[in-house]
């Protein structure tokens, strides 16, 4: 059955009619994890436009304020919180605004970071095959033994004590980047490696080496653009998985500095808290992270479903 | 075989060199470790004098080499916040970690087997499609934040179990355990749950993955073809084919467990060897930092060179190579 | 009394696309002892049919009507209980891919008795002796010890017996044997079809025997039915098919069978069904005539070229195992003229092939272009040569990128190689795709929106976009349906005719071979056996081995009963 009758589509019609974009219309769990996502990362990104206040700013903190329930008056001043406010009177609502940015700002760092590094060493390693090859999965395995967390930490610690101490808390945030990104650089090495090396044998790219095209370019050209739906499914899930790890690091205080707090900070701040009743401050930030997490899972998970029909 | 176990002792060996190196390397260079040993006060010739005792001025190799001898003996040096060796306190501290990590590893890996075995074979059942949906709620909530749910709800709420801590301890020589007591045991069940849930969840996922990919290859087709019943189906032929992948993924994940007990020691304030190291990376304690990390990556190869075997075990087209005939 | 007879036989594929029709209105009958044909090219329905008898049509499909009996008992629309009872029991199925269908973590013996003690109520001992009495069936030696060997410790032909064998476990009535060998090679063929042959005549067992292969056909059958697109179009002996068809699709697809005895000019090609436009030789013609060599000298000459592949490493060099693919291989190609290479897998012809082409690079020997040596060169093959020849490789699936536009895939070489820029490579790029029949507006259209025969003919056109003088073909119709090789054969044989290009043509296929080249090389295990005429290499082969491969070939022209 082939499909060759009539004139060629549009970009946009090409894109529209994909098995894709078909498979999106009719699955209404990709369609609302995907409005959630969108929703909460647009909100993180217009923060300062959205967020009624600035909870960084210390003029506009009136520590009266302090745990006000949501949607409640305050007994001292009498000013209402959509979510209520925490122990020092910052408003819940703007601090998870402020706090998801930075959750999404480490988390899509991060797995740019580790995305870059992993195909670029994957394609190599599956292009080129023997001792480089064998190098670069040998260290990828070992890696790979050890949880990211873990290896997440110890960079972060290494880090940390090699940075002078009136440097660390501006460093702090790159730190955690590049300690996220290090530790997931493995899961798109392999997978990319894994569908290098099926391209590879493929003749296509025999065909571009027969006119003696260079390595480079094979690989750029010719076996990157075929390898990249995986990449997409894998970026996705390590996109949760890099906000959780984040939101981890900074709970058990080894993230983001308490001046740059993530949802991660304002849980564990909010921890102090809930047992002495003032839920909000916890049950928000918690929320939004679950929220988070849970959009950006589902669409990899349905990502996943559609790329690899076999997987179902 | 034999040389295929060799190859992995050897590659273990090495593992465990490049962290000796990487914790020596922090031991050595991260700070200048005399400025916790010497006191604020010493002269320079004082300073100068621990330094060769020491035999820090020695060229790097020989440093590395010492260093790796002491740490073979379990001689990590002195923890510069508590003063005390580092492998006494680290001994101390291991029963605590790894009753946590044996009771939710059982846990998480019997479970994941279970439900991932489950959901597999009755892929598009209503319950099945339940579990995976829940289980993807599973994977984005944060295991500290399962962990403070947990408190809530059974400790602060219901109060019905306590939130931190290890309960009474019973000492049987060189190890105090939580698990001959009713308050250890019940000072066990919610820290066990919180860090085997989520490793229940991924093993789970993979257990099912793995099987479905089974259940599609043409020996599972001929064997359903040969009118095999689905018991001999899924169980022998299936299951025993799922079980080659799925054991190298239980070893990984096993490490995470250890990892993950870092968490899970913080939020119900445990005292095992992850809270410790936490501490450690706060206050910047260096040789508690390589002495766990060394501790980690030993615990690490071993899994790994248990799980290398029991492939061996599971696949004979790893035990005998002769070419086919 | 009728064995197995299939009435009014409807399956369905519901999907995006609508219902998809993948059988429609199928009759079949098999009788006791017979062989029964089902023939049709990729897409017919012959699988499904299979399936359907088995009751494994895989979901969401259905048997949407008619009806299966077995010996007067209708057992279509049974419950899965009731299928599983008849399957392996009364009806057994051979798959194609005998490496594939064992399960590799378990020995012979334990996949024998697990399944005769399903079926047969006997005790294990009992199951013991039938599993070992079933290997020594099926021609496996040395049965007893090889009981407990393990998938992995046999061959593909042995694996294809043991497959067999667990089909017989409980003496079925009915075997469905899904294209049995086109995974093996000739010899192996040969001896697997006799097995299936003693089998229908000495146990009465009804076999439906589904291949695309007329040779096959001709050699086991003694009845066929032809399949087009889910529709029986034609069934009867298979003398009568094969010699005097009734059905226009059956007659063309006949006629564009291979033969092994005689050389055609050009396949004809009998409308029907799906075919692309006529190949325009004529537009390139007229610029691009590749010349004849100046001087007295063959175009391409190999000498002594040996190949080595790594069979298992070691840090040690000397513990290093190699295998010699190619071995001291030599001949000379004369201009214009069509070189054979044929070989069963393994031989080292495509290794040959990838030497010369310059995708690896030999141990040892030279090869020679116009006298000039192109392997003596550091690193690759020089870019001047690279310019002269051009490679058409045998999956058409693979052998574009389905990432990139057509008219992208066809222009890479020629833009590459510095000989055209701009809007002369565009003009030749459609010029091109006009030529090969698929029309300018083609290259606005990525790969998946053609069929293998569409994109084989892009492959020919990115060939030709160079304008090179040489031409390697590696299996470049082994992966398509008969028809379509046809036209892509004859489209071969005009470029060669027209163009007067030179030709490398590799092949495990006999009858294409005599259809296509001047001259043929046997190879077998890395060395040249035997090279000659192509037709005297046909009607009278000196060497024994090319006499075995001749022999064991299924002909078309020699029908069974």
């Amino acid at each position: 059955m082939s499909m060759s009758s009539g004139a060629p589509k549009t970009r946009f019609a090409r894109a529209w009619d994909s098995d894709l974009a078909w498979a999106f219309r009719h699955s209404p769990i990709a369609m609302v994890s995907f409005a959630m996502a969108v929703i909460l990362i647009f909100a993180a990104a217009f923060a300062p436009w959205i967020a009624p206040h600035n909870p960084f700013d210390p003029a506009t903190l009136n520590l009266m304020n302090g745990f006000t329930p949501p949607s409640t008056p305050n007994a001292f001043t009498n000013e209402s919180f959509l979510l209520g406010t925490d122990n020092q009177g910052r408003d819940v609502f703007s601090t998870i605004l402020y706090g998801m940015r930075i959750s999404l700002f480490v988390g899509f760092s991060a797995v740019g970071f580790a995305m870059v590094l992993g195909i670029t060493l994957g394609l190599v390693a599956g292009y080129f095959g023997g001792w480089t090859d064998a190098i670069i999965m040998r260290i990828a395995d070992i890696q790979l033994t050890f949880p990211s967390i873990l290896v997440a930490m110890l960079i972060f610690g290494i880090a940390t004590s090699i940075t002078p101490v009136e440097y660390r808390e501006q460093m702090a945030i790159w730190v955690l980047i590049i300690a996220i990104g290090l530790s997931d650089w493995v899961q798109f090495a392999r997978v990319v490696r894994g569908a290098t090396f099926v391209e590879k044998g493929k003749e296509y790219v025999q065909a571009a080496r027969l006119i003696g095209r260079s390595p480079v370019a094979i690989m750029v050209q010719h076996i990157l653009p075929n390898v990249l739906s995986p990449v997409l499914v894998i970026a996705t899930i390590s996109l949760a998985l890099a906000i959780i790890a984040e939101a981890t690091l900074s709970f058990l205080g080894v993230g983001a500095p308490p001046t740059q707090p993530s949802l991660g900070t304002l849980i564990s701040i909010g921890q102090d808290y809930l047992f002495s009743g003032e839920w909000w401050i916890l049950f928000f930030p918690a929320l939004t992270l679950l929220a988070l997490a849970l959009s950006v899972n589902l669409l990899g998970d349905w990502l996943r479903d559609v790329l690899n029909p076999r997987l179902r | 075989m034999l040389s295929f176990i060799i190859k992995r002792v050897a590659q273990s060996v090495l593992v465990l060199l490049v962290v000796g190196l990487i914790a020596f390397a922090m031991f050595r260079y991260v700070g200048d470790p005399l400025d916790a040993m010497v006191s604020i006060e010493a002269s320079v010739e004082e300073v100068e004098r621990v330094r060769e005792q020491l035999g820090l001025d020695q060229p790097f190799f020989v440093q590395y080499v010492r260093f790796l001898q002491g740490a073979v003996q379990g001689d990590f040096g002195i923890s510069y916040r508590q003063g005390e060796p580092v492998l006494d306190i680290i001994l101390a501290r291991l029963p605590a970690t790894m009753e946590l990590a044996a009771i939710s590893g059982t846990f998480a890996i019997s479970m994941g087997i279970v439900l991932g075995v489950f959901t597999a074979i009755r892929r598009d059942g209503f319950a099945s499609s339940l579990i995976m949906s829940l289980s993807l709620v599973g994977v984005s909530l944060p295991t500290f934040l399962i962990g403070i749910l947990l408190i809530y709800l059974f400790s602060v709420e219901l109060d019905w179990l306590p939130s931190f801590g290890r309960g009474e301890l019973t000492d049987i020589g060189l190890w105090e355990t939580g698990l001959l007591t009713t308050s250890g045991l019940k000072a066990l069940i919610l820290p066990s749950i919180t860090l085997g849930l989520y490793q229940m969840t991924l093993i789970m996922r993979l257990v099912r993955s793995e099987m479905l990919e089974v259940l599609r290859q043409d020996y599972v087709r001929f064997a359903r073809a040969r009118g095999l019943s689905d018991r001999a189906v899924n169980f022998r032929h299936a299951l025993r084919n799922t079980l080659v992948p799925v054991i190298t993924v239980t070893g990984l994940q096993l490490g995470a467990i250890i990892a993950f007990a870092i968490v899970t020691e913080t939020v119900f304030q445990w005292p095992g060897v992850g809270l410790l190291f936490i501490n450690a990376i706060q206050f910047v304690d260096i040789p508690v930092m390589a002495a766990y990390l060394m501790f980690i990556a030993v615990m690490f190869v071993a899994i790994n060179l248990l799980v290398d075997i029991l492939y061996v075990a599971v696949d004979p087209r790893l035990r005998n190579q002769e070419t086919s005939v | 009394m009728t064995l197995l007879s299939i009435e009014g036989l409807r399956v369905e594929y519901p999907s995006r696309h609508g219902v998809f029709v993948a059988v429609d209105g199928a009759n079949l009958t098999v009788e006791p002892g017979e062989i029964h044909g089902l023939v049709g090219e990729s897409g017919a329905g012959k699988s499904t049919v299979g399936a359907a008898i088995m009751g494994l049509i895989e979901k969401p499909g259905r048997i949407a009507d008619g009806t299966i009996k077995l010996k007067e008992e209708v057992i279509s629309g049974q419950d899965e209980e009731g299928m599983r009872a008849l399957r392996g029991n009364r009806i057994s199925m051979i798959f194609q891919d005998p490496l594939t269908s064992l399960n590799p973590l378990f020995t012979v013996r334990e996949q024998l008795t697990e399944t005769i003690r399903e079926h047969l109520d006997v005790s294990s001992n009992e199951a013991d002796a039938r599993a070992l009495d079933l290997l020594n069936r099926v021609g496996i030696p040395d049965a007893e010890i090889r009981l407990e060997n393990y998938p992995h410790q046999f061959s593909g032909g042995m694996r294809q017996r043991i497959v067999i064998a667990l089909a017989l476990c409980s003496e079925p009535e009915v075997i469905i044997a899904d294209e049995p060998t086109t995974a093996l090679d000739v010899s192996i063929q040969a001896q697997v079809l006799e097995l299936i042959k003693d089998l229908a005549r000495e146990r009465q067992v009804g076999v439906i025997l589904i291949t695309h292969d007329m040779g096959v056909i001709a050699e086991t059958t003694s009845r066929v039915t032809v399949m087009y697109k889910g529709q029986v179009v034609e069934s009867g002996t298979t003398k009568k098919i094969l010699t005097a068809p009734e059905h226009l699709y059956t007659q063309s697809l006949i006629s564009a069978v291979p033969r092994a005895t005689t050389k055609l000019y050009r396949f004809p090609l009998i409308s029907y069904g799906e075919r692309e436009a006529d190949f325009q030789i004529e537009q390139i013609k007229g610029n691009w005539q590749a010349e004849v060599s100046p001087q007295d000298l063959p175009l391409l000459k190999v000498e002594g070229i040996t190949k080595t592949f790594l069979k298992s490493g070691s840090i040690l060099p000397s513990r290093r195992q190699y295998f010699t693919a190619v071995d001291e291989v030599s001949f000379e190609i004369q201009p214009g003229e069509v070189f054979g290479i044929v070989g069963e897998s393994g031989s080292g012809k495509s290794t040959v092939a990838r030497v010369i082409s310059g995708l690896l690079r030999a141990n040892g020997g030279a090869v020679e272009f116009e006298g000039r040596d192109v392997t003596a060169a550091g690193r690759g093959v020089p870019e001047w040569y690279r310019r002269e020849i051009q490679m058409i490789f045998q999956d058409p699936y693979s052998s574009l990128n389905p990432r990139m536009r057509v008219d992208k895939i066809v222009a890479e070489p020629a833009k590459h190689l510095g000989l055209l820029q701009g809007s002369a490579l565009q003009d030749r790029v459609y010029e091109l795709l006009d030529m090969v029949g698929l029309g300018t507006a083609a290259g606005r259209k990525y790969p998946h929106e053609f069929s293998g025969g569409q994109r084989q003919r892009i492959s020919i056109a990115r060939a030709l976009a160079t304008q090179p003088k040489f031409l390697i073909c590696d299996e470049p119709t082994s992966a398509l349906d008969v028809s379509v090789q046809a036209q892509i054969l004859n489209i071969l044989k005009d470029l060669q005719e027209h163009l007067n290009l030179t030709m490398l043509f590799i092949s495990h296929d006999l009858p294409v071979v005599r259809q296509m080249c001047d001259r043929v090389a046997v190879m077998k295990q890395g060395r040249i056996v035997e090279s000659s005429e192509t037709g005297q290499l046909f009607d009278a082969p000196r060497d024994a081995y090319t006499q075995e491969l001749l022999r064991l070939m299924p002909k078309f022209d020699s029908v069974a009963v």
